[in-house]
């Protein structure tokens, strides 16, 4: 009798020791979640407590002729900075890089006349160092980089505008095409009608652009490069879509403006996350 | 002989318990009171909670992840990036976490940009 009867003390013993372990499982595994909006502060890159002003001169810019790059990221980033930042924004001209760059690499003497530009031009193609005079993609805008390191003309800039901080640069947008395959979501019914989204893989002709900005900060007191930062983004859109270039470009640009905000200014960018308990 | 393991088996058992569900059961209490407050706005409250709660359960991922959040919502991101990856090593499949994780990620990765020059 006495066999049997711890035997079964045993087991009762085992079952409450399992059901004890399932409940701290159960404590440990049963979750309950909660989305929350949050929003994340981050500290400006530059520290532009020295100035007061803000001008945003021009860009060298290329790659399309639907879109003139330069006014538009002009445009584009002065609204940005009059109602995200606490510097004033300068309205001046928008000023042509692109040909102050051509300038600024001729010889001394040379004139700026048409029958000047043309020797001008045929020395380029021998000449590594020489500006190219179409940009079309981003070996084109390197040579032009050189602007930036001219710190006697951003200098005299500066003093033009009671020395602010000055944001140049250079903007590519650019045509692109690409094909391959993409996953797209296909809808079926079964017999019953009930409907079913299945992923697809298809093989697709499709084109876009690249937007490839990159952004100097410039002291505007001494002409020196303070901070500088590139990006690239791209959409690509089935080969049957029309989409305006200018649009484009807004989306891409839409894409890159909280991180060149975030050079100057604090910025909260809001989101959600999922708290778990 | 049987018999007498088993009934040694669920002593440790029933004994250890206890003192897990204990440890878990604060810091879930902890847990909640900061995703209460964390709703109403008081997001230093909530930290206070979240960290007392991985102090008494470090074990606790959720805890872990909640404070990620809620250092990520006050603008410390390297204590959200360590609070992050600590509630994933101690629970790598949950998919909340790792999504709350990419998202961060996001964030910290354009802020970490590197610079071309200076």
């Amino acid at each position: 009798m006495i066999g049997p009867a711890r035997n079964r003390t045993a087991s009762r013993l085992a079952l409450a020791a399992l059901v004890a372990l399932t409940a701290v499982v159960t404590l440990a595994c049963g979750q309950d979640y909660y989305e929350i909006a949050v929003e994340t502060p981050i500290q400006p890159k530059l520290d532009v407590s020295p100035f007061q002003r803000v001008l945003v001169a021009g860009f060298v810019s290329g790659g399309s002729d639907d879109v003139d790059a330069n006014l538009e990221t002009v445009r584009l980033l002065r609204s940005q900075l009059r109602t995200k930042s606490q510097l004033k924004v300068i309205d001046a001209d928008v000023m042509p890089l692109n040909e102050i760059a051509q300038d600024q690499s001729k010889p001394a003497g040379a004139t700026n006349d048409s029958t000047a530009a043309e020797p001008q031009a045929a020395a380029s193609s021998s000449d590594p160092t020489a500006l190219p005079k179409s940009i079309k993609e981003e070996k084109d805008l390197e040579p032009y980089e050189r602007l930036f390191a001219n710190t006697s003309y951003w200098k005299n800039i500066g003093e033009e505008y009671q020395n602010p901080l000055i944001v140049t640069g250079t903007v590519l947008f650019a045509p692109k095409t690409a094909s391959g395959f993409v996953n797209r979501e296909v809808e079926e019914f079964d017999g019953l009608g009930r409907r079913r989204v299945t992923p697809q893989r298809t093989y697709q002709e499709r084109k876009g652009f690249v937007l490839r900005p990159k952004f100097v900060f410039i002291d505007g007191r001494t002409g020196a490069t303070m901070y500088s930062e590139t990006f690239r983004e791209e959409i690509l859109y089935p080969s049957q879509q029309n989409t305006p270039a200018l649009s484009s470009y807004f989306e891409l640009m839409d894409r890159l403006v909280p991180s060149f905000l975030s050079a100057l200014s604090s910025q909260k960018i809001k989101g959600t996350r999922v708290l778990l308990n | 002989m049987k018999a007498r393991f088993a009934a040694f088996a669920a002593m440790l058992v029933l004994s250890a318990s206890p003192a897990l569900a204990d440890a878990r059961g604060d810091a879930k209490q902890q847990v909640a009171f900061g995703i209460n407050v964390a709703q109403r706005g008081l997001w230093r409250e909530a930290i206070y909670r979240w960290e007392r709660a991985v102090e008494i359960d470090p074990t606790f991922a959720a805890a872990y992840n909640d404070l990620a959040i809620g250092y990520e919502h006050e603008g410390q991101l390297d204590k959200a990036r360590k609070a992050y990856e600590k509630a994933l090593q101690l629970d790598p499949g949950n998919t909340q976490i790792r999504q709350n994780y990419d998202l961060f990620k996001e964030i910290n990765d354009r802020t970490g940009q590197k610079s071309d020059s200076q």
